[in-house]
């Protein structure tokens, strides 16, 4: 392998990450929101699912691709603030409801999606960042999506105000502790609410990302269980949201392995390096689930950990 | 292998003139039932690729009268296919059953045919064999012949000369496409690549596109590939600026910039038989197979991304191919430096159906 | 309606805490089953279809005729085994949603040890019992290694039986299209078949294979040893609170690898039967996400082992009717999906009403009822 070819991969892991990252990064975004609150709501594949097509139909019934990602949102919205509605009713497990939302969200998009199969839907714009750089493949790599940078921003925002702000702190106690919550005269089932809502619509998000600008297209095996994935990455970035960022940075760039590692002439083993990005997660949670501060780190309301 | 050989290819006679077989009267013992088609795909009808390539002929057969035609989409290629082959056998009455994927076949149509002697089975890959159920069979189509034209197009189409392919898996029906592709354009101009990527499965967007991007990062100029629906790998060359040839349905529409051209089947040619032999009362053929040579293949008209040399050729490539002028002539090295290939083959020769090889000038390795 | 049916024929407050607990076991799921089809409905009159039409064919389809029953058991029969693989570590509080990936590795092993097995001859009664227990004992190997990175490296056994999943899919592609590959299976790569001695038929008189009855077995098996027995009763306490059954001295660690590896060898037997009663060898086809649908079997079942059982036959006649509906009414696939969806919810919802129906409660003071 020459340096040329070591620079290519590089340059493709670097491009994968920003391409492939941002479904993950907002779904993971919208259900660390939702975890913070002590809620899990595993059926954030299918506001991806759905929020991909609405975003398609909106896109293409309105002209206007961002139009779309409002409404992929608001998709994500309704079947979030569903989840949150249902899973305050006593005995109701969060997780179960998760899993048949997952269910109904993608059995609508699929039963809805069908006309918009076939037709070309206006698609979101690239910035090029890379125009500074004679190199194509630099300048390639450097074609990146408005959502990518929306996601970090709100990554940077959700982490300053679960920290600094009245209601980041309401959502964390929630979370923490539903008890001193209600001690505290917090409605536990509203804030839960509100959180499921806006983590399904960032879901929702990331489903139009995917639809509108990478791969870029409606079909139903557009998503492949990336919302999956991205929840189960909020455990593995323990609840932080710089680290939901990071986290879906490594699996973009990962993902992004497989591929590259064939254009430039290795292709023995492909079915391993295309499954990279989950064996390398699960080696760094091996390596790093001892630490004291992932047990400290769960929000203590959650099903999941407890 | 030459027995086999020899019998494949007066099947292949007996598939070209299908329509004038009439042996033992099908409809006879049906003339008093209506004829319905039971016909049963792997994935959406509307998938821009094989799938719907079988859909859009599947409504000639719907215009023949007397036929009703029953459809089930999204059917995975395990007892599920079993299930719903009998379902439209047991609760629809269906007496003739389409079964559309590779994976059909083994065990499940075979079972299937064995256990529902009265009803005629036919399957979308060429792996009936004599043994097999006679109430079962097999029809395809060659889509090699199409990519080689493609090849033609694409490798005067190409300013690098390097055609990039995104494959789904090293199995001989994709390996053929590619090493046709490379024989295409090399036949235009010796100096051509053929790059390779597979993703490992049939249908995964978001590697499809990792792929596309990888190969055009790596100097390919053209991109086609062999997955079960193209739309995002001709979508993601066309956002890249660069050209695109098609496979398996019409992908035109979706790269108005830069589309070549694409490789076709022309179902509608086999399903005319079956509709023909059902509606006169004779018997379907067990094997139907073919290319050019006998109108079950098209390539897709020329897009903007094709150059008149390109077209110019192409046609040329097409008119020979219709005259059964040979793709693999010998002698040809696989990419590891192998002669795989002595002689000159026949298009049809049944030896090449268990490809395993890369020809030299494709990059890219099967393992 | 049916409250006004059960207040007349059930004396208020006078029944004991079993019976309501049974009835309400019957009369819950019965109700919300009604509640999701009346969804449905208006789901279907606003599209303009008719709903008579097409719960007609859910009827035909899933139980109108012999063949459609056989139908729906055959469907059923993977997901009473992957329903089971979610319910037992979910007893003792594991989230484990793995189960695919436990199946693929399964029946691949077991076409993978069948191979020096038919080469060599052995009879069918030798080679299909160690097939199954190779299926088994990989499959609770891969679930098991899942238990023990929680227990043992406080590893999210969510997360890590779902990365587990991917890779035991990689791996099996790897062997599939690699070293086990057949070179007949050209287009399709596969082990090599087992043949027709070493396929299970059906059962007899029926066209059912018999993982059906393995799973009704197991089934019965499981929920004796969950209901009945220390073990059972050792995890069920475990899963309701871990610190207070290792204050009681319990072996946690082993009764979380234990029930791991017990769901394992039910996702591993149902590859098993994949692999011996319908593919005959090992291939892509095995990833068809029975595991996945497990999940929701058990979730419905409310992890009850003899609750899969008629689950997992709801699922089985959903799917055998999906197929009608699309050819008789012009529907998607994704029709089936949707109401799938529905029922699910629907029955989730259902949950909050144990324990508070209010006619079947006893009577207090002040009672709002």
């Amino acid at each position: 392998m020459s340096q040329g070819d070591l620079f290519i991969v590089f340059i493709a892991l670097i491009g994968g990450a920003i391409r492939v990252s941002t479904p993950f990064m907002f779904v993971a975004l919208g259900e660390c929101l939702t975890e913070k609150s002590g809620r899990i709501n595993l059926g954030l594949e299918g506001n991806l699912v759905l929020g991909a097509m609405v975003a398609y139909a909106g896109s293409y019934t309105t002209g206007s691709p961002w139009l779309g990602v409002l409404m992929a949102g608001c998709s994500g919205l309704v079947l979030g603030a569903m989840h949150g509605y249902i899973c305050k009713l006593p005995k109701v497990n969060d997780i179960a409801v998760g899993i048949a939302f997952m269910s109904f969200g993608i059995g609508l998009a699929f039963f809805f999606g069908k006309p918009y199969i076939q037709p070309t839907a206006p698609r979101l714009e690239a910035i090029p960042l890379g125009g500074w750089s004679s190199d194509p493949l630099v300048a390639q790599a450097l074609q990146v999506n408005p959502l990518f940078f929306l996601g970090i921003a709100l990554a940077l925002f959700l982490r300053w105000a679960f920290a600094n702000t009245r209601w980041g702190l309401i959502l964390r106690m929630t979370g923490d502790s539903a008890a001193s919550a209600r001690a505290m005269g917090v409605s536990v089932d509203l804030v839960r609410l509100l959180a499921t809502a806006a983590g399904g619509f960032l879901a929702g998000v990331g489903g139009a990302f995917l639809s509108l600008f990478y791969p870029g297209s409606w079909n139903e095996g557009l998503s492949s269980g990336q919302g999956l994935m991205a929840v189960a990455l909020v455990i593995f970035a323990r609840w932080d949201p710089i680290r939901c960022v990071l986290a879906a940075l490594l699996f973009g760039a990962a993902g992004a392995l497989g591929p590259s590692l064939q254009s430039i002439g290795v292709s023995q083993g492909y079915y391993f390096f295309n499954a990279a990005p989950y064996i390398l997660t699960l080696f760094i949670m091996i390596a790093s689930a001892r630490s004291k501060s992932a047990a400290r780190e769960a929000p203590g309301e959650l099903s999941i950990v407890k | 292998m030459f027995t086999s050989s020899l019998t494949r290819r007066s099947l292949l006679k007996a598939g070209a003139a299908g329509a004038a077989l009439a042996a033992l009267p099908f409809g006879a013992a049906r003339a008093a039932n209506p004829i319905v088609i039971g016909a049963v795909y792997v994935g959406p009808r509307d998938d821009f690729g094989w799938n719907q390539a079988h859909a859009t002929a599947m409504d000639i057969l719907k215009q023949v009268p007397g036929v009703t035609v029953i459809e089930e989409e999204k059917v995975a290629e395990t007892d599920a296919v079993t299930q719903s082959m009998e379902s439209m056998i047991n609760l629809d009455q269906a007496n003739l059953i389409l079964a559309t994927s590779f994976g059909y076949y083994t065990p499940f149509v075979v079972e299937a045919a064995k256990k529902y002697p009265n009803v005629q089975f036919r399957h979308a890959a060429p792996l009936w064999k004599e043994g097999d159920p006679k109430n079962a069979g097999s029809y395809f189509g060659y889509l090699n012949q199409a990519h080689f034209v493609n090849g033609v197009a694409a490798g005067l189409s190409s300013k690098a000369g390097k055609i990039g392919f995104v494959a789904a898996k090293p199995i001989p029906s994709v390996l053929s496409n590619v090493n046709s592709v490379l024989l295409g354009a090399r036949s235009v101009n010796p100096n051509a690549t053929v790059q390779v990527i597979f993703t490992g499965e049939w249908s995964l967007p978001v590697r499809e596109a990792e792929a596309s991007n990888a190969l055009i990062d790596a100097g390919c100029d053209v991109i086609t590939c062999h997955v079960d629906g193209p739309k995002v790998v001709i979508e993601t060359a066309e956002a890249r600026g660069v050209k695109s040839c098609g496979h398996n349905a019409s992908q035109a529409p979706l790269a108005p910039k830069g589309f070549i051209t694409g490789a076709e089947y022309k179902w509608e040619t086999i399903y005319k038989i079956y509709a023909d032999a059902l509606a006169t009362g004779s018997e379907l053929p067990n094997f139907i197979a073919g290319g050019y040579h006998n109108d079950m293949l098209r390539n897709t008209p020329y897009g903007a991304g094709a150059t008149p040399e390109a077209i110019q050729a192409a046609d040329a490539a097409i008119a020979g191919l219709k005259a059964k002028k040979p793709i693999y002539v010998g002698p040809l090295k696989d990419n590891t430096g192998k002669i795989v290939i002595e002689g000159t083959m026949d298009n049809y020769d049944p030896v090449l159906d268990g490809m395993g090889y890369l020809l030299e000038g494709v990059q890219g390795s099967t393992t | 309606m049916t409250a006004v049916l059960a207040s007349s024929s059930i004396e208020r407050g006078g029944l004991s805490p079993r019976a309501i607990r049974m009835i309400e076991a019957v009369i819950i799921p019965l109700g919300a089953l009604v509640a999701s089809a009346a969804l449905f409905s208006v789901f279907l009159l606003f599209l303009g279809k008719s709903p008579v039409t097409f719960f007609n064919l859910i009827w035909t389809g899933g139980f109108g005729s012999a063949f459609s029953i056989q139908n729906t058991l055959q469907r059923a029969a993977p997901l009473i085994l992957t329903g089971l693989a979610f319910a037992i570590p979910a007893r003792i509080g594991l989230t484990l949603i793995g189960a695919e990936g436990a199946l693929v590795l399964g029946g691949f092993s077991a076409a993978a040890i069948a191979i020096p097995l038919v080469r060599g001859g052995w009879t069918p009664w030798i080679g299909l019992p160690i097939m199954a227990i190779a299926a088994m004992l990989v499959g609770a190997f891969w679930i098991g290694l899942a238990g023990w990175l929680r227990h043992y490296r406080g590893v999210n056994e969510t997360i890590s039986s779902l990365l587990l999943s991917y890779i035991a899919i990689a791996i099996m592609n790897f062997f599939v299209e690699g070293a086990l590959r057949d070179p007949a299976s050209a287009n399709k790569p596969s082990t090599m078949p087992i043949g027709d001695a070493y396929r299970i038929g059906p059962m007899p008189g029926t066209s059912v294979h018999w993982g059906l009855a393995a799973g009704v077995v197991l089934a019965v098996i499981l929920w004796l040893l969950m209901s009945r027995t220390t073990f059972g009763f050792a995890a069920r306490m475990t899963g309701g609170n871990v610190r207070a059954a290792q204050a009681q001295g319990l072996p946690v660690g082993f009764l979380v690898v234990a029930c791991c590896a017990i769901a394992g060898a039910c996702a591993g037997l149902a590859g098993f039967f994949e692999v011996a009663a319908i593919h005959g060898q090992a291939n892509a086809s095995l990833v068809a996400g029975y595991g996945f649908t497990g999940i929701l079997v058990a979730f419905l079942a409310r992890q009850n082992p003899l609750a899969v059982v008629p689950v997992a036959i709801l699922f089985g006649a959903l799917a055998a009717a999906g197929g009608l509906v699309q050819r008789r009414m012009a529907m998607p696939d994704a029709t089936v999906l949707v109401l799938q969806g529905m029922i699910f919810v629907v029955l989730l919802v259902s949950e909050t009403f144990y324990g508070r129906i209010p006619f079947l409660q006893p009577k207090r003071a002040g009672d709002r009822s």
